[in-house]
């Protein structure tokens, strides 16, 4: 075997591809097949992953971090050679060893002695060499008093104490790891940092498929953020990082940008059922920021402006502008009105346009709301209205409670003390 | 970017049916068959009675039955010691191909989490049927002294019927455990399959007797199962020469290649199908 050249990846991967067909029914039979052999099985095709091409240095520690679904395990379950790409190359030099989905595959009716030397029959070691492994694994595990217990009596913290031990004793070149640091005490998070460690001095490379940001940080020469199957981000750990938060944090947002684009002011889920006895007309209504841009998504906490402009087909004395801003499940939590003003609106001749606009500070949580704007008469006769004409997304950088009222706060202590003082 | 692909190491192109490492592939079936084989009898403390007791109990109802009550096996020679080896051998059957069936799923928890020759898996079942089959032709062995058998020549034959029997038996193993991963009712069909099998192959009865009674067209039709055929051969080669040989029926030396053939193409058909699916496997799951 040639040496590669010292600059060598340790782990290449070129336009890998892969997609899944999922049956909507998920078990099909033989006799559905037999009996209708035509009929077309309907089966949803699901992207995994999308030309994703990426070189990881020899020693380098790479994290690999997205949201659920974004196609991170599929990508190491490729790497491993347990799902076999679509279209795309991989290439590993060395011997690699996976941990996937908390384990390494153990059968829980064997002891520990057993599953392990199914393990190394599995990576291809001979019984001596599996036996000698046996003591590391378990020593390093800390189950010497367990190993003929059957797995299936261990606990969850034990069986992947069991597992990860399993694959780092292995000394491989590679290791592709999954979600190892969300399980687990915090005696063996520290081992799985210390091993961490370990691996970075023995010039080992590491993919580590986390969500576990305090370890991209601290361990990641590199981090990879995967977004619905693609790369959304490579590079300084740190800034990957930041990208990950972001995006999950406001994926509403995400949604809304996207359907502002087809539709720039009516998202297509609002209703906008018409009513009024048509003396009025909402010809539109949208959110702006304090410079007059148009916003279809809004911040918790900004100061932000809802206008609507309105035609008047017949002349109109004293009309009432209203706004209601309803929750995603259909409860008003903030309305504005100009009934509640000292001076009425005054008179409105027929053709006459007109903007109104209300400011406020947006004290909503993080939802879309459904916006009715409404012209009415004091008397109760409706002249415009338009129920749910669009809506509109609130985000905030953490998620929380509907609304966000501005709050101070402080401590009154019954026995006061030098500490709250100051 | 050029990529020369010797600089990066090794291609990953996911899993397949054998792996490229012949020794490793049969260690790894080794391991798999011996540990199961271990569990099923150090799982209770008379695991091996149990195990043992399954051919026997049936045996000895199938015998009181038919040649106490029926007289089934009156004239033959050794009548009991032919039926306990068609049980044996039938037991062997459906203990490799009915375990078979479903061990990939058993197996679900290795099949997602390692890359390894997934063949294994299903002729780990095979091997772990045939640790047992041995264990049953001793008590078979001793049965057949006890009542005055004899060592003749064509005991050598029985390798052979063996081997016929290990091909058919790993080709359908292959072919269900594949077939089950994707359609979940093949396991109830075989079991259907299996009930019709065990009548339809001359254990209780002998092929002199189909002959007779129905013809010898039926006989050589029942004959083409390799599992019949093995039986058959098996009572004449290693009890007495007075059970036909399976050559015997199709009137020419020739007529043995049927049942062999049958299984060879088994063997083939299921190497094949299941080297198709089984990249596709763990996401199948």
């Amino acid at each position: 075997m040639s040496e590669p050249n010292s600059s060598s990846a340790a782990v290449v991967v070129e336009g890998l591809s892969k997609s899944f067909d999922r049956p909507e029914h998920q078990v099909s039979t033989l006799k559905e097949q037999v009996l209708q052999p035509f009929r077309p099985r309907r089966s949803r095709h699901l992207r995994a992953l999308q030309d994703v091409s990426l070189s990881v240095g020899r020693g380098e520690f790479l994290g690999i971090v997205g949201r659920n679904g974004s196609g991170k395990s599929t990508l190491l379950k490729c790497l491993a050679g347990i799902y076999r790409a679509d279209q795309g190359k991989i290439w590993i030099n060395g011997s690699v060893s996976t941990f996937i989905e908390l384990g390494v595959g153990f059968n829980p009716e064997l002891a520990a002695l057993d599953n392990v030397m199914i393990n190394a029959a599995m990576l291809g070691l001979s019984r001596r060499e599996a036996k000698q492994r046996f003591d590391a694994v378990i020593d390093f595990a800390e189950l010497e008093d367990f190993t003929d217990l059957k797995i299936k009596n261990y606990s969850s913290g034990m069986r992947v104490r069991l597992a990860f031990s399993v694959m780092i004793q292995l000394d491989a070149d590679v290791l592709l790891i999954d979600e190892v640091l969300a399980v687990g005490d915090a005696a063996f998070q520290q081992k799985c940092f210390d091993e961490f460690e370990q691996t970075k001095q023995k010039n080992k490379t590491v993919l580590l498929v986390t969500h576990n940001m305090g370890a991209v940080d601290r361990f990641c020469d590199r981090a990879v953020l995967l977004e619905r199957g693609r790369i959304a981000a490579i590079g300084e750990p740190e800034a990957v990082a930041q990208r990950y938060v972001d995006l999950n944090f406001s994926p509403a947002a995400r949604t809304a940008a996207a359907k502002a684009e087809s539709a720039v002011n009516l998202a297509p889920d609002a209703d906008d059922i018409l009513s009024g006895d048509g003396r009025a007309v909402i010809e539109e209504a949208w959110f702006e920021d304090s410079d007059g841009k148009r916003l279809t998504t809004l911040t918790s906490g900004a100061d932000v402006a809802f206008s609507a402009r309105i035609r008047f087909v017949e002349a109109v004395r004293n009309p009432i502008f209203s706004v209601t801003l309803s929750s995603s499940a259909r409860i008003p939590l903030f309305s504005a009105s100009s009934e509640w003003s000292k001076q009425p609106s005054g008179q409105f001749a027929a053709g006459e346009e007109l903007v109104w606009k209300v400011d406020f500070k947006n004290a909503l949580g993080p939802d879309r709301y459904g916006v009715t704007p409404a012209v009415t008469l004091r008397d109760g006769a409706t002249l415009a209205a338009r129920e749910r004409i669009s809506s509109v997304v609130v985000t905030r950088t953490n998620p929380g409670p509907l609304v966000d009222i501005p709050f101070t706060q402080q401590l009154l202590r019954s026995t006061p003390t030098d500490a709250n003082q100051g | 970017m050029t990529t020369d692909p010797s600089a990066h190491g090794r291609p990953i192109t996911g899993p397949g049916a054998f792996g490229d490492d012949a020794q490793h592939f049969w260690r790894l079936v080794w391991t798999l068959a011996t540990t199961s084989f271990k569990l099923r009898f150090f799982g209770s403390a008379l695991g091996y009675l149990w195990q043992l007791m399954r051919p026997l109990m049936l045996f000895a109802v199938m015998y009181v039955i038919f040649t106490v009550i029926l007289g089934v096996g009156d004239g033959e020679p050794l009548y009991g010691v032919a039926l306990l080896l068609g049980i044996v051998f039938f037991q062997f059957f459906t203990d490799s191909v009915g375990v078979a069936v479903r061990s990939i799923i058993a197996r679900e928890a290795l099949i997602r989490k390692v890359d390894f020759p997934r063949l294994a898996v299903p002729l780990a079942c095979v091997l772990q049927a045939l640790f047992n089959l041995g264990l049953n032709l001793i008590v078979v062995l001793l049965f057949l002294i006890a009542n005055g058998g004899h060592l003749m020549l064509s005991w050598i034959q029985f390798p052979l019927i063996l081997l016929m029997l290990i091909c058919f038996s790993s080709g359908l193993a292959m072919i269900l455990s594949a077939m089950y991963v994707r359609f979940r009712d093949v396991q109830p069909i075989w079991e259907v399959i299996t009930q019709a099998l065990f009548y339809g192959t001359p254990i209780l009865y002998t092929i002199s007797m189909v002959v007779d009674k129905a013809g010898l067209p039926t006989a050589r039709i029942l004959l083409m199962n390799p599992v019949a055929s093995a039986i058959q051969q098996a009572r004449h080669a290693m009890i007495d020469h007075s059970y036909v040989a399976v050559g015997n029926v199709y009137g020419t030396l020739a007529g043995d290649l049927i049942p062999i053939g049958i299984s060879v193409a088994t063997l083939i058909i299921g190497l094949l199908y299941f080297r198709a699916a089984a990249p596709h496997m763990a996401e199948r799951l």
